[in-house]
């Protein structure tokens, strides 16, 4: 855009020549591509690569949600059959099913969702940084304590969640067979959608805390340490130098740390899914495990999983434009 | 991830497809009769997906698969072997793209209607994949009919019986497996009183395993006849009340995250006495302290009957289908044909000790197999299931419902009537009580 603007004649040094009709859209791609082809062609493959598999996806999938469409009536050209599509366009009827409470699932999943992402976030952020404070201290084997540390997150999430599951197992799990040996009546850890829902988050908090903590670590040691001194040597109190000088030093980290791990807690499918298994209630499904059933148990339910879909987007990009605009004045 | 993943094999399945068509492009244009006439001449590559247990079962069908070729030696059969939990959701995505798809596909007998709805698997009335069908036994051939058409071939059969621990019998002091469910409220109570740390049963929440008491009471999922869903019905109230009472009374507390595995763990460690299992299980029974080198100690019986008097069981099982849009139809037909014959089925009986679904199969060297022997008899107790596309969509509510049930959130009454609506949302035009 400078650049373009350079070519053009400074004001002010002849005399402007009446100022043209605006050119027409050709004409202006055209001069476009003529003077910045070299930009277009750098770009092309990105915008080629994300036209492909972002903006393709997103807007057949778009389309969907406005249709019936389901298995049993998208076309199909297997062999000798040959059958037309026969959905048809319902406008925003699945959104309404949806939004209204009709549907009777979205709300209950919703709240759910918004109660595991909240209580994921928090607790992973407090105990992140809490880890990140003792580990920005100078002690003995810092390194190998980070290592540790970090182990959660080396691990595949899938192999962790399994782990647990075999820990968490009411019958042959570790976890019983320790409180058992203290005398400790046995627990069903696994066994009601309440324990079901600590579970998750707990499993989920252990596999989220890692990334929390290496980049509260980080935020940490970019705050200068001249600040604490000169705080220590104002007869600032260690609480008064957290709330003073560390929170706000750190608050550019948080801010993206906390947005995030929101929008991967709020679309966590694997925890959920592998740790709790089929014998669910349905009651500790997320809107994502929710939207999968739909799109992926029996006939599927193509216009339904992608409704699911586009509102899960949907919700994401509203907390996360209100969340940035939130944060803007207070950064300024 | 998952899209580079896709894309590949996608690519893959793109150069799989063209070399296929490119093996029997010719062979194609030929018309059926002459290859009717003359299966040698059938040539080509076909794609078999298995979804037997990779480690133990498939050797067996790999086995057959060379005699297949030597038989055939113009047909090349590219054998994928495919987890049976995911191998739906595989399949249809395939099948309904046209990439990828294989030609002959093992399918568990539950998704027959479905598969066949959706015009992915193809007739075989009148092909050469059907053959000799007055020898199937009338059980699993029902499981292939769609709407008046024949969409698989049967290739092995199981349905739910009791297996039981002998010895905890004998220490209990029971003569015999029971017979009723509520025999098998007693025995437990007896079992738990008599031999200590051993509980009677493992309910398995899963809803597969509730259809022994539905049927023994005369409940199902639907009516598709009367277009009416049944699961709330007095007589499903009723099952469902007596599975609520076996659990609370007689079950080992069941892990719901961990059901299956801790059902096998208890029963084959000797910690309950008797499961609602199928012949599928006994392979890893027989793995267990309680009956590892004691085979004998393992009991065969019939499911418990209900206030009926019947002991009913669902057919399970497996057949074959043929992918409708397959480049290769007369080798895909030849190849479930001879899958399926008495003498393949005589192989994989003695070798994998599944059971076979031709009344001539059942040999006196093929019923030297305990497990076998075992079920045979059982098999007489086993029916079909309700036969509608829409049977693997019902059982994710039912399931639902049923564990709220067990977990005592919701009354039986209540449970069944949130299942009802669920399965009234699924299926058009079928009437809710």
């Amino acid at each position: 855009m400078t650049t373009a603007t350079m070519d053009e004649p400074a004001p002010g040094t002849a005399a402007r020549p009446p100022r043209e009709p605006r050119p027409g859209l050709m004409t202006s791609i055209r001069r476009s591509w003529d003077r910045h082809w070299y930009a277009w062609a750098m770009v092309a493959p990105v915008v080629i690569v994300l036209a492909v598999l972002v903006f393709y996806p997103l807007g057949y999938g778009t389309y969907l949600s406005l249709t019936n469409a389901n298995e049993t009536n998208v076309a199909k050209n297997i062999g000798p059959v040959h059958i037309g599509a026969t959905y048809h366009w319902v406008g925003l009827h699945n959104y309404w099913q949806v939004l209204s409470g009709k549907d009777g699932d979205f709300y209950p999943r919703f709240e759910w969702t918004v109660v595991w992402t909240v209580c994921c976030v928090a607790v992973t952020y407090a105990i992140g940084l809490a880890m990140a404070m003792l580990l920005n201290r100078r002690v003995k084997f810092r390194l190998f304590y980070r290592l540790c540390l970090i182990l959660p997150w080396a691990v595949p999430a899938f192999i962790g969640v399994f782990a647990w599951r075999l820990m968490l197992n009411s019958q042959y799990g570790v976890f019983n067979d320790i409180i058992t040996s203290f005398g400790l009546p046995a627990q069903d850890w696994l066994g009601t959608p309440l324990s079901q829902k600590i579970a998750v988050i707990m499993v989920n908090i252990w596999v989220g805390v890692p990334f929390m903590m290496v980049a509260l670590l980080g935020g940490l040691q970019s705050i200068p340490g001249e600040l604490y001194e000169a705080a220590e040597m104002d007869g600032a109190s260690p609480l008064q130098r957290f709330t003073n000088v560390t929170v706000p030093g750190l608050r550019p980290v948080t801010s993206t740390v906390v947005l995030l791990s929101t929008v991967w807690t709020f679309n966590m499918f694997a925890i959920i899914y592998l740790l709790l298994g089929n014998n669910t209630t349905g009651d500790t499904d997320i809107l994502v495990t929710y939207a999968y059933e739909k799109a992926f148990t029996g006939v599927s339910d193509y216009s339904g999983a992608a409704t699911y879909g586009i509102v899960i987007l949907l919700i994401l990009v509203a907390f996360s434009t209100f969340y940035r605009r939130q944060l803007k004045p207070e950064q300024a | 991830m998952r899209r580079g993943i896709s894309a590949v094999a996608m690519a893959a399945a793109i150069v799989l497809g063209v070399t296929a068509c490119g093996g029997s492009g010719s062979d194609d244009k030929n018309d059926k009769g002459s290859a009717a006439k003359d299966p040698a001449a059938v040539s080509g590559t076909i794609t078999y997906w298995d979804t037997s247990d990779a480690k133990n079962e498939a050797p067996t069908y790999q086995a057959l698969i060379k005699d297949f070729e030597a038989k055939y030696p113009h047909i090349k059969v590219n054998y994928q072997n495919v987890d049976f939990t995911t191998v739906e959701q595989k399949f249809k995505a395939a099948a309904q793209s046209g990439k990828g798809a294989p030609d002959v596909v093992r399918t568990d007998v539950g998704l027959i209607p479905e598969y066949a709805s959706l015009h992915y698997i193809a007739p075989l009335d009148g092909t050469t994949a059907l053959s000799d069908t007055q020898d199937f036994v009338a059980g699993p051939m029902d499981t292939t009919k769609y709407e008046g058409k024949t969409y698989g071939v049967p290739s092995v059969t199981d349905t739910l019986g009791l297996l039981y621990n002998k010895d905890i019998f004998a220490k209990a002091g029971i003569a015999a497996p029971p017979t009723t469910w509520d025999e098998l409220i007693a025995d437990s109570a007896t079992i738990k009183a008599k031999v200590p740390g051993v509980e009677g049963t493992y309910v398995n929440p899963d809803s597969y395993f509730l259809f022994p008491v539905l049927f023994g009471e005369g409940a199902d999922l639907a009516d598709p006849a009367a277009k009416k869903v049944t699961i709330n019905s007095p007589e499903a109230v009723k099952a469902v009340t007596e599975a609520k009472k076996i659990y609370d009374t007689s079950s080992l507390k069941v892990d719901f995250a961990s059901a299956y595995d801790n059902m096998q763990t208890s029963f084959k460690t000797g910690k309950v006495a008797m499961l609602v299992q199928g012949p599928w299980s006994v392979g890893d029974d027989l793995t267990g302290s309680a009956f590892q080198g004691k085979e004998a100690n393992l009991g065969y019986a019939p499911v418990p009957a209900g206030s009926t008097g019947k002991a009913l069981a669902p057919t399970g099982g497996h057949d074959l289908a043929v992918y409708q849009g397959s480049g290769n139809l007369d080798a895909a037909y030849l190849f479930t044909q001879f899958m399926t014959s008495s003498a393949s089925q005589q192989t994989i009986a003695l070798k994998n000790g599944t059971l076979p679904t031709r009344t001539s199969a059942y040999t006196a060297e093929v019923l030297k197999n305990q497990t076998i022997a075992g079920f045979k008899p059982i098999m007489d107790t086993a029916r079909p299931r309700v036969a509608l596309p829409q049977v693997g969509s019902l059982f994710t509510p039912l399931q639902q419902e049923y564990i709220k049930i067990l977990q005592g959130k919701s009354s039986v009454q209540d449970g069944l009537d949130a299942a009802a609506k669920e399965f009234g949302k699924l299926l058009p035009g079928y009437t809710v009580q």
